[in-house]
């Protein structure tokens, strides 16, 4: 019995440090509809601050007073980012205010690495907290118990907070409906930055209230990441008591899953998610959001045009490029422009379904890694010929998709995107766990091309030619009925329903069809390094596929190319200096302030008059 | 009455216990403008949407041409000869005009899954002759997201045209629009009606629209039929004046 | 137009970047070295630094073949693709003559695969997977560290004599984790037949939920625990096991633990009288170490870490690769890898002609708080020559060249 009760309080104690973090999260997004990645660095930077404070201030009261400074000090860092930063954006198109939130997180690893160092630093046991007690015969640490006495006080607070004061009552207020704050006659931006202060307090807290338990160290930021955004969604988002009641259950159901099925530590919470996003759309405790929530902010697109002759000829000129470069480039660039072009299918498939569709996949890796697994194990099981193998990938990818995306489909805005994450986070545990078939995390080593490919130069056109064509086919499929059908139902569910389209299923269609060619991708890529291993399929490449799209311009068909060709071309360049995540988050930040509709978009609004583009206002 | 009209019996929904439409029951023949009106609440969305497919009903059935609409789609109604149009308009923002317009003819058409044509160039024609029809076709190639509200309502018109409707289902045809565009509006809806022989059911607060161009007037009050008829005789019925006019003038 | 400039900047920059730039000067000799340097600072840090000590001494003492040694190291940021793609980088632009380094097991693993299609001699220093000179070894890719499992073997010897019944096991669900356990389940059988595996816990690699394994563990009631977390997950682990009594009246046996990577960030949370392997540099005194420890100490104002004598290593086999190899022709370079012989700090080493793998050793002994600090005691040498599989086992698990 006492080990039940222990481990059930085990469970609660890192419910807590949980909750502690996702209602930072949940507050943030619930006001202010950012997605907020910089909130795991803020959690990192708290226990680090946190953990030196320790260091100066004794006992009991120095401790909790170091944990309370430390959140402060995060608040104080964070109303700067949103005041110099997400300030100048919020206008920007729809999840833009995601990459400004990807700058500062390279910034603050850079940093943290600097002033703390690269050793892991393991907090000393909080004064006066440091034994256990003995509940029915088993020993409980009391510094668990004190972590969820500190949850309690917080979930308190929050609720005095909200439903006591004016402050909390307008928050409250700008979560369900946002017109709501600016018919108040509140002063927006205050609220805002606000909010993101007691956001990231929170965050900061959690990771100061942890170093007792674990302590600070360069991978806190990424590793708590995915579990708050579960914790977040299947609370639903910007409910306080749904984050908590999701941590509770992740938390329980880690504690006692580990002992009938230890395996279980990878995919249990991402299956959850998935389980209870199909079952209750909006999470636990959210709300349906209202239509247009997550819709397009700002002007709505132009209208497509086929390229005018000046954009067609510098179309022809590039490719002209591209195909006479094998005759004077090393074969490095040969192999830096292949990464451009795979890559630049890939966050076209993005592109594809998040732009024209108005589907956010926060999970493409899925169908990009999806397919690269596709061909790695059907070469390496039955010895297939790269000839048919290389077709799996797309066909892998495509099938993938429709099973997921059968699901997907049927939710809207961020619920879609974060049930696109859970499935991507499923597809990866079970190819990470799953060795005996895929390798597990050691990968499938030894897929290269048909030795007719096997020069870097023929590889190359083999490349250019599906890549290239790859993205043509994409680009053409928005000027067919099909893809005209899909923008359709982004633009307008209610008419495309009453005019006879099936918008869940030309969605579904849609999304497969995008998943397929993040699977073309996929198969790319796994012939040109050799090998595949699960980080093709993690949460870190579906963001960068995301960024590239994002930094490009969402509402330019041009768009994921210059993105995804900038990204690689500058992280090829900068990843070879020190501190080289110093300067690409700044110049993230850069691009973003400089360009809020993205690069291509940027060239649109200042030459597009030059390519023949009509506006008409 | 005939097989070709729109024939509803018996309909009921309720939320949770709250009654929005009770033992609706009412004809509307090939050819005829009814107008269904009543004060806010009184069931008119509900009822709408019902008939769309976008709800379900609790009970009672609805007949279009003899096929039951009840617990088909909304693309299967549309399917059947329904055409809708909303409240607030809903067209394509990010396409032009013309293309609102063979959107609609695309589906009408079973081309969705096309994935070779360029779709710009399917169906042109006859999309500007539905344009034509409705006074848009000088603005076929402007964005909708630039138009002025009464030419998107005209827009909606045309798309609603598209898979040549027997019945047409107006949500406030003319909310939102000056005086003068109304008239026109409605003008140009009494000659489609009368060109092309169907029939429209269509809610409108603008009694004057309503006392004008219907042929035939039902009233809801919370849910229930009060009153049905002749603009003349709905104007002249005591309950209707003292339950709607009266608070509407109130 | 300030804008206009950056652009005009950056199609230079890029242009340039697509013609490449001239391959190293004929005086100097290019290794291509990588490592996850942002993603394990902490062990891709020490490990630079006796790299970059060995190249230093090289070429102070007249370099290689009459040419300079000149290390380009990179970050992989722990990513297989980002490796490839440098690897790719290294050999066609900057012109090295072969590659070295990195932590990351599948990292390593997948720049084997790049060696093996490229015909290019890797060295995978610092990765640990048994895969590497077995499953998915190759001609092509040697191994300087010793690998999981000769490292859980070392610690059977002591493990036997403990003669304990029920052992849990506890360690990282991935690939590393699961090679440890499955190693030290397979030998301890063999030398203890009666044994009985009674719990099986597996972590998730750096978020580990340490209170709930701890107590997974006590309830299996063991005799003897086996632990191969390591890094932020042992820190944690150790903590809620001493507080939740785990560790009382038991026997564990640890991997890795002993390294100063791995213990000095516990501080006085480090277990006490765990049976580990580790490097203690405090207590080596040897012909080989003691000028290594010397050096080392001269030059960075620090002691070294383990992987300090990896990186150090790493140069000194590169050294006398190419000098047995009399050229930097690849295929040369890999014939004379193949029963290299050199010495280490630790000390003497070979690469064994079978695997490719070295026989670089490791210490193993006991974990005491000293000073507020863990310490590894009674740390003797195990020659990494005597943990291998029998021959017949490895050639069957090695797949044909």
């Amino acid at each position: 019995m006492g080990f039940y009760i222990v481990q059930f309080l085990t469970g609660l104690s890192s419910a807590s440090a949980l909750f502690l973090v996702a209602s930072g999260l949940s507050i943030i997004f619930g006001v202010t509809r950012i997605v907020n990645f910089t909130h795991g660095s803020f959690y990192m930077l708290g226990a680090f601050i946190a953990y030196s404070l320790v260091g100066v201030l004794d006992g009991f009261f120095g401790f909790w007073i170091s944990v309370i400074l430390s959140a402060m000090a995060v608040g104080l860092i964070a109303v700067l980012m949103e005041m110099l930063i997400l300030r100048r954006i919020y206008q920007a198109p729809e999840l833009f205010q995601l990459v400004a939130t990807f700058g500062p997180i390279l910034i603050i690893q850079d940093l943290a690495l600097d002033i703390w160092g690269p050793e892991d630093l393991f907090g000393a046991s909080a004064p006066g907290m440091d034994g256990a007690i003995t509940i029915m015969g088993t020993p409980m640490p009391e510094y668990d118990l004190a972590l969820i006495a500190l949850s309690a006080v917080v979930l308190g607070g929050l609720w005095l907070l909200f439903n006591k004061t004016r402050w909390g009552t307008l928050v409250r207020a700008a979560t369900e409906d946002r017109d709501m704050i600016s018919a108040l006659g509140v002063n927006q931006k205050w609220l805002f930055t606000g909010v993101f202060f007691l956001g990231s307090f929170l965050a900061a807290l959690g990771g100061a209230a942890q170093v007792p338990k674990g302590g600070a160290s360069l991978i806190m930021d990424f590793e708590i990441l995915a579990p708050i955004f579960v914790v977040v969604v299947i609370g639903g988002m910007g409910s306080i008591p749904g984050a908590f009641m999701a941590a509770l259950l992740i938390s329980e159901l880690n504690v006692f899953g580990i002992l009938v099925w230890p395996e279980s530590t990878l995919v249990l919470m991402f299956l959850v998610m998935a389980v209870v996003l199909i079952l209750r759309p909006w999470g636990l405790f959210g709300k349906p959001e209202a239509p247009g929530q997550h819709g397009q902010v700002g002007a709505p697109e132009q209208p497509y045009r086929p390229l005018s002759r000046k954009a067609n000829t510098l179309f022809a000129a590039v490719l002209g490029l591209l195909l006479v470069l094998p005759v004077f480039a090393s074969d490095f660039s040969l192999v830096l422009v292949m990464d451009m072009v795979v890559l630049s299918l890939f966050a076209a498939s993005i592109h594809f379904l998040m732009g024209p569709g108005g589907m956010v996949s926060f999970g493409h890796a899925a169908y990009f890694g999806g397919g690269a697994y596709a061909v790695a194990l059907i070469t390496s099981h039955f010895e297939l010929p790269m000839e048919v193998a290389f077709f799996m990938g797309p066909l892998g990818a495509c099938a993938l998709a429709l099973l997921f995306g059968w699901f997907c489909v049927r939710r809207s805005g961020v619920y879609l995107a974060m049930l696109t994450l859970a499935f991507a986070q499923v597809a990866w545990s079970v190819v990470f766990q799953w060795g005996e078939l895929t390798g597990g995390d050691d990968g499938i080593i030894g897929i290269w091309p048909s030795p007719w490919l096997g020069s870097k130069a023929a590889y190359y056109y083999f490349t250019l030619f599906f890549g290239v064509g790859g993205i043509m086919v994409l680009r053409r499929t928005l000027f067919t009925p099909f893809g005209y059908a899909m923008r359709a139902c982004r633009d307008s569910a209610l008419r495309s329903a009453s005019i006879g389209i099936d918008v869940n299923r030309q969605q579904w269609l849609a999304f497969a069809f995008s998943g397929a060619l993040a699977g073309l991708a996929g198969s790319l890529f796994v012939y040109s390094k050799g090998s595949i291993f699960p980080d093709e399929m993690s949460l870190a490449r579906s963001f960068d596929g995301l960024i590239m799209v994002l930094l490009g311009g969402v509402k330019t068909l041009a768009g994921p190319v210059a993105g995804a060709s900038a990204f690689t071309w500058l992280d090829d360049v900068i990843s070879r200096l020190d501190y080289w995540r110093v300067i690409l988050g700044s110049l993230i930040i850069l691009i973003v302030l400089a360009f809020p509709q993205g690069i291509a978009g940027f060239f649109r609004e200042r030459f597009g008059v030059w390519f023949g583009q009509e506006t008409d206002t | 009455m005939t097989d070709m009209g729109l024939a509803v019996r018996s309909l009921e929904k309720s939320f949770g216990g709250v009654i929005a439409v009770n033992n609706l029951n009412f004809d509307l023949p090939v050819g005829q403008l009814l107008a269904l009106i009543g004060p806010n609440g009184a069931g008119k969305s509900t009822s709408f949407n019902i008939l769309n497919g976008q709800l379900k009903p609790t009970s009672g059935t609805v007949k279009f041409k003899g096929v039951e609409l009840v617990g088909l789609s909304p693309k299967e109604i549309w399917r059947h000869g329904v055409g809708r149009t909303f409240q607030i308009t809903a067209t394509y923002a990010s396409m032009t005009v013309c293309e609102n317009v063979q959107m609609a003819l695309l589906s009408y058409h079973r081309r969705l899954y096309s994935l070779l044509p360029i779709a710009a160039r399917l169906y042109r024609e006859e999309a500007l002759a539905l344009l034509e029809h409705v006074g848009m076709v000088d603005q076929e190639n402007r964005p909708c997201s630039v138009l002025a509200y009464g030419d998107l309502k005209r827009v909606e018109l045309a798309v609603a045209l598209a898979n040549n409707p027997t019945l047409l289902l107006m949500d406030e045809p003319t909310a939102g629009m000056a005086p003068k565009e109304r008239i026109e509006l409605m003008a140009l809806t009494n000659k489609i009606v009368n060109e092309r022989g169907i029939s429209v059911l269509f809610t409108e607060h603008d009694m004057d629209v309503v006392f004008t161009h219907a042929d035939r007037i039902i009233v809801l009050d919370r849910g229930t039929l009060v009153a049905e008829g002749t603009p003349e005789e709905v104007r002249n019925d005591e309950h209707v004046r003292r339950i709607y006019l009266g608070s509407h003038h109130a | 137009m300030k804008r206009l400039e950056i652009i005009k900047f950056g199609a230079i920059a890029l242009f340039g970047g697509l013609i490449g730039f001239p391959a190293s000067a004929a005086d100097t000799i290019t290794i291509g070295d990588m490592n996850a340097y942002t993603r394990l600072a902490a062990i891709a840090g020490p490990y630079k630094k006796g790299l970059d000590l060995g190249i230093k001494e090289i070429n102070a003492a007249g370099g290689v073949l009459g040419k300079k040694l000149v290390i380009v190291s990179r970050d992989t940021q722990g990513k297989p693709g980002v490796a490839i793609k440098i690897a790719e980088e290294m050999i066609s632009r900057d012109g090295a003559v072969m590659l070295v380094g990195t932590t990351f097991s599948h990292v390593g693993i997948a720049l084997s695969g790049f060696a093996k299609q490229n015909k290019v001699v890797y060295l995978a220093s610092g990765p640990l997977a048994d895969a590497i000179s077995w499953s998915k070894g190759n001609a092509y890719t040697f191994r300087l560290r010793s690998n999981v499992y000769m490292l859980a073997s070392m610690l059977v010897d002591e493990a036997v004599k403990k003669n304990a019944k029920r052992w849990a096991t506890i360690a990282p669900n991935f690939a590393y984790g699961k090679e440890a356990v499955s190693a030290f389940k397979k030998v301890l059988k063999a030398r203890q037949p009666d044994v009985e595996f009674v719990a099986e816990q597996w972590p998730a690699a750096f978020k580990i939920e340490a209170g709930a394994e701890v107590q997974a563990i006590e309830n299996a009631k063991p005799d003897a625990i086996f632990n191969a977390t390591f890094g932020s997950d042992l820190a944690k682990f150790a903590r809620e096991g001493r507080l939740r009594g785990l560790f009382k009246d038991r026997y564990v046996t640890s991997l890795l633990t002993g390294e100063p990577e791995y213990i000095e960030p516990l501080k006085g949370d480090a277990p006490e009288n765990w049976y580990v392997t580790g490097y203690p540099w405090y207590d080596i005194d040897t012909a080989d170490h003691n000028p290594f420890q010397e050096a080392y100490n001269k030059e960075y104002n620090d002691y070294p870490r383990l992987n300090s004598v990896i990186g150090y290593t790493t140069a000194y086999s590169v050294k006398a690769a190419i000098e047995k190899a009399g050229s930097t022709d690849s295929e040369k370079l890999r014939q004379a890898m193949e029963g290299l012989k050199l010495k280490s700090p630790l000390g003497p080493i070979v690469f064994r002609e079978i695997d490719n793998q070295s026989t670089l050793g490791m210490f193993v002994g006991w974990t005491k708080l000293k000073d507020g600090k863990g310490i590894m005691i009674e740390g003797s040498y195990r020659d990494g020559a005597n943990f291998t599989p029998t021959d017949e086992e490895v050639r069957k698990m090695r797949p044909a060249d």
